[in-house]
């Protein structure tokens, strides 16, 4: 049950007939989310790239955290590093209103 | 004995500082270096930029970008000067040596398993260009991805 979540993506696609409970079908479709920094091989998670950090800090200004953005845990502490420092330069806001 | 070690300072002085004033900082820094036997390596203006948040009265700063090497002792004299000046509102000392060998490290790590792996697939050790899998932008449908999956 638990692994089939993790492939959803491959199998939802044939939408086979046989399925019996609704509430399995629901799961079939929530996408895997997958590190940013892993896939696109980003080494280097800089607090001077805001436009990187960007989709990270959302609308209020607070950090998106993980089980949002799929960010993998070593990738999130470094961006959570990088954030702060670009906080402190005001690259990006604390809060916004 | 003082290690040399390389540090990323970046400063944002006010944006009613005249381009002399900021010259002036530029120098005060490159005097100080200099008289801590450390090298400026880089120095990059990035110009006036619009704040995050308002500081006090600014609402604007110019934002300078140096890399200096050498002993911690240098930096905490240019922290101490830069933390008594009016015209700088912000300051950011990092040091970046250490963590860049890091990301030297990873890259050269990752390059080689992928040269590993081509050889082992008879491959010429570098990517081809035209080869593999052409990606477009519209490609990368994590973030923000309008189509539902499976329906």
């Amino acid at each position: 049950m638990r692994e089939s979540r993790g492939r959803s993506s491959s199998e939802g696609r044939g939408g086979r007939a046989g399925d019996k409970k609704d509430d399995k079908k629901r799961t079939l479709f929530r996408r895997r989310k997958v590190c940013k920094f892993c896939a696109d091989k980003i080494d280097d998670i800089n607090y001077k790239d805001v436009k990187l950090l960007g989709p990270f800090v959302p609308e209020r200004g607070k950090i998106l955290p993980r089980r949002i953005s799929g960010t993998c845990a070593t990738h999130q502490r470094k961006l959570q590093t990088a954030i702060k420092r670009a906080r402190q330069l005001a690259l990006i806001p604390y809060v916004t209103e | 004995m003082s290690q040399v070690r390389q540090y990323e300072l970046i400063y944002v002085v006010a944006s009613d500082a005249t381009d002399q004033q900021i010259t002036e900082l530029h120098t005060q820094v490159e005097e100080i270096t200099g008289r801590y036997s450390g090298t400026l390596d880089k120095t990059e203006n990035w110009g006036r930029r619009k704040l995050a948040y308002e500081i006090g009265p600014h609402k604007e700063g110019t934002y300078v970008l140096e890399l200096i090497s050498g002993s911690g002792e240098l930096m905490k004299e240019i922290d101490r000067r830069l933390r008594v000046s009016d015209q700088v509102i912000r300051h950011l000392t990092v040091r970046v040596d250490e963590e860049n060998r890091v990301i030297e490290r990873a890259r050269a790590l990752r390059k080689e398993d992928s040269q590993r792996r081509r050889v082992a697939r008879g491959l010429p050790p570098e990517r081809q260009p035209g080869e593999g899998p052409q990606r477009t932008d519209d490609d990368d449908d994590r973030f923000g991805g309008d189509v539902e999956e499976g329906i």
